[in-house]
């Protein structure tokens, strides 16, 4: 239990007095950067400061004032607190802001999305391309005055859902009687998609030379997804190859792009728990906790310590059921198919049974509440638990190792298959499982405690070799420290309330800003929320690790095999609802 | 049990004598097409979002779909007799889900597993959502739940087995000459919005009366 490695407050102010003011928006806190000077502040924060790790590149729209924001958090994979920084630039088209790609490479995709959903230009940005969305597209969605085609009103709970509003399907009030908007005047017939040139253009042309002039090869590209066994869902992929070789990668997405941010803004604060279990789909409660400590954050409220320890115990057994799955499925991938991944499922149905008791839904357990927990766990499933912890979990985990680690084919497979190592890692902003496997300690528990977990003794999970092999063996290492996390936790649970606050459906958020973080099995889940005081957030915004670790999948791929393609993307574990949001 | 095998398959009525029951059966053509086809209804493995995850749990030990001839999951769509179509489809989605619909060989069936799929679930209003598949796809069972659990999953598989188990050799249209299929549906392209090619005029005048307005 070391304290955080250093808690001083920067004074970025100080440093650069003309270009850096500090922002004294009540509720609100950071610097606000003068765009000209952006790259040159971001590199001294990197280079002179240490903050090593982008977290966030997001964009907040306030039309009230005609500007446009982006927020950026950097933090230092030494620990201890971030830095928030902002950069303003006038809401007038064409609406540009610097690109950091070179600074810090793991803004490649954020900047992205924030073109693509804000309409903010990234000068600078190589291939500033529409993400989620297609090219063609109108409009940038998370624009405040962008609406969608069912927009009934700014913001829920709308006047129609009371009992005495006269309640019309949505599709009637569309013109097109349906969940689209074409510009006016708009004619169907002549209208001539965008091709998909953009996307291969971008993918860098193999410079491989055939020594032999007589043999003339050329380089062809594939096409993997959206429909694909290994992508994990909907993902596509487009890898130039030549011969078995990949080049060049790039990752098409947006394929399970459901609007999190544009609803969740609608939503009331509460409305979006529910939303949050569906990001992740296998992970809902770690889902929860980030965005519950969030809000938490804002509306500056204590947690019961009954519910401390409560989420702990959720958060920690949704860790281990997702390591497991994640280790059934990579064998999938590998080629064993079924087996293992029918024995990760027997162990996770176990799990999910105690999610079912106290939540009352499988997977999406919308079970934390600001303040505490919706319900108490009743005193059989918490002896469910402590049998599951005590005995079926670790023997089970035993016996997955015993059968896998030392198989011949999976070492021939993974042993020394380079994944990333600990600066690509970080370059690309990577956390999780994958971080820690290139020998980087990050793990959220540690590095910047949140909730009780600085009362518990584990130790951060961490490997050395940054290949394939490490990358499955981590997950083995993390199921076991959860383990010991919750043994400590049933012991110490105290009886008490389960909520500080009272239940309520509408909770008052005083205007400002919070980002809240937790270390979800993926990686770093981050909620940026801005309140303007209003029942609804004024932005709301999920850093997804699914997402941004995908920043790293050319820079792993290069130079390797298509057969193992499946395999490297399987070590990031991605969930396409979290990628895609 | 031995007669479970045979279940469906025997017209009522007739006492066929019990040492050769394994061996011969007194059916209908129809009937033993039905029982064949009920009994394997090959899914298409295809995944969307959350509901992949519970027809996954669905396909494992516990809840072992293999029992009802379902386990056989084809990623091609050329050797599936059914689209479970598990998850939210987005307009970006629509036109690989069109294409792969159209690539199945008949007789194929499409299930709407869960809210989204049934009708666009929560996320009904977002910009990116087509507010249910049966705007595209003629479907014939929906799942209610968000997500469904493997118990309701598996009961409407049931459903639509009952539903194969009604079907006439005669009377379906894949089996007659030329029948062109009316659930054809030409591939949606990505515009401005989604545009669904059918539809074309209507938006048309839509979007002029819209200029009208304006």
């Amino acid at each position: 239990m070391t304290a955080p490695a250093s808690t001083q407050i920067l004074d970025l102010a100080a440093r650069f007095p003309d270009v850096v003011s500090t922002d004294a928006r009540p509720g609100f806190s950071g610097f606000i950067v003068k765009k000209e000077n952006l790259v040159e502040v971001a590199t001294a924060l990197r280079d002179e400061f240490g903050y090593d790790l982008l977290s966030t590149v997001t964009g907040v729209d306030y039309p009230a004032e005609n500007k446009m924001e982006v927020v950026y958090h950097a933090f230092r994979t030494i620990g201890g607190p971030g830095i928030v920084f902002k950069t303003q630039a006038d809401r007038v088209e064409p609406i540009e802001v610097p690109s950091l790609i070179n600074v810090w490479h793991g803004a490649d995709f954020q900047e992205r999305e924030t073109w693509d959903l804000m309409g903010i230009k990234f000068t600078g940005h190589p291939d500033l391309r529409r993400i989620l969305m297609w090219e063609g597209f109108e409009g940038h969605p998370l624009r405040k005055d962008w609406k969608e085609a069912f927009f009934e009103e700014e913001t829920k709970p709308f006047k129609s859902r009371w009992p005495e509003g006269n309640h019309l399907y949505a599709e009637f009030r569309n013109p097109y009687r349906d969940n689209l908007n074409f510009p006016s005047g708009f004619d169907p017939e002549q209208y001539q998609p965008q091709t998909e040139d953009q996307l291969y253009f971008s993918l860098e042309r193999s410079s491989i030379k055939p020594k032999d002039a007589d043999l003339k090869t050329d380089s062809i590209v594939v096409n993997m997804g959206p429909h694909h066994p290994s992508t994990h869902g909907v993902l596509r992929v487009a890898v130039e190859l030549d011969g078995e070789t990949v080049t060049s990668l790039k990752p098409v997405m947006g394929y399970l792009h459901r609007n999190h941010d544009k609803i969740g803004e609608r939503n009331t604060y509460l409305q979006i728990m529910p939303y949050t279990d569906r990001l992740d789909y296998f992970n809902s409660m770690a889902n929860n906790f980030g965005y519950a400590i969030t809000v938490e954050k804002l509306m500056k409220i204590p947690v019961a310590e009954r519910a401390e320890y409560i989420r702990v115990i959720m958060a920690e057994l949704t860790r281990v059921q997702n390591h497991l799955i994640f280790i059934g499925m990579l064998l999938n991938d590998l080629g064993t198919l079924y087996t293992p991944a029918l024995y990760a499922f027997e162990e996770r149905e176990l799990i999910l049974d105690i999610f079912e008791a106290v939540a009352g839904a499988r997977m999406m357990c919308n079970y934390f509440r600001f303040g505490g927990v919706v319900r108490d766990i009743p005193d059989d499933v918490m002896q469910k638990i402590k049998d599951l912890v005590h005995d079926r979990l670790p023997a089970k985990t035993d016996e997955m190792e015993r059968f896998l680690n030392e198989n011949e084919v999976l070492m021939a497979r993974l042993k020394g298959m380079h994944v990333l190592n600990a600066e690509e890692a970080v370059r690309n902003s990577v956390t999780g499982p994958c971080l820690r496997a290139a020998g980087v300690p990050y793990d959220l528990r540690r590095a910047d405690p949140y909730s009780v977990y600085d009362r518990f003794d584990f130790d951060v999970a961490v490997r050395y070799n940054g290949d394939m092999y490490d990358n499955y063996l981590i997950r083995f290492d993390e199921i076991r420290q959860s383990l010991r996390i919750l043994e400590q936790a049933i012991k110490q649970i105290p009886q008490g309330p389960i909520n500080s606050q009272k239940p309520q459906y509408q909770v008052r958020v005083p205007a400002g800003e919070a980002y809240g973080r937790v270390e979800s099995p993926k990686g770093e889940l981050g909620y940026y929320v801005v309140s303007n005081g209003k029942p609804n957030p004024y932005r709301y915004h999920v850093r997804a690790p699914s997402f941004i670790n995908l920043t790293a999948l050319e820079t792993m791929c290069k130079g390797n095999k298509i057969a193992d393609f499946v395999a490297l993307l399987a070590m990031l574990d991605i969930v396409m609802g979290e990628v895609d949001r | 049990m031995e007669e479970n095998k045979y279940e469906g398959l025997n017209l009522p009525n007739y006492n066929i004598p019990e040492d050769i029951q394994n061996v011969v059966s007194v059916t209908t053509l129809d009937r033993l097409y039905n029982w064949g086809r009920r009994w394997s209804v090959w899914p298409l493995m295809f995944g969307l979002a959350c509901c992949a995850i519970e027809m996954i749990a669905a396909q494992a030990a516990r809840y072992d779909m293999a029992r009802f001839g379902m386990e056989v999951m084809r990623p091609t769509p050329r050797q599936a007799d059914m689209m479970l179509v598990s998850g939210t489809v987005t307009k970006k989605m629509l036109p690989a889900l069109i294409r792969l619909y159209n690539q199945m060989p008949e007789p194929k069936y499409v299930v709407a597993m869960g809210a989204c799929a049934s009708s666009g679930g929560p996320f009904k209003e977002g910009y990116n959502v087509v507010a249910g598949i049966d705007k595209f796809l003629p479907v014939d069972v929906y799942i209610p739940g968000c997500p469904p659990t493997p118990q309701a999953l598996i009961a409407g598989l049931i459903k639509l087995q009952e539903k194969i188990d009604k079907q006439s050799i005669r009377k379906v249209r894949w089996y007659q000459k030329g029948k062109a299929d009316p659930n054809y549906v030409p591939m949606p392209i990505l515009g401005p919005d989604l545009i669904d090619v059918r539809r074309n005029a209507e938006y048309k005048e839509a979007a002029a009366r819209k200029e009208g307005a304006a």
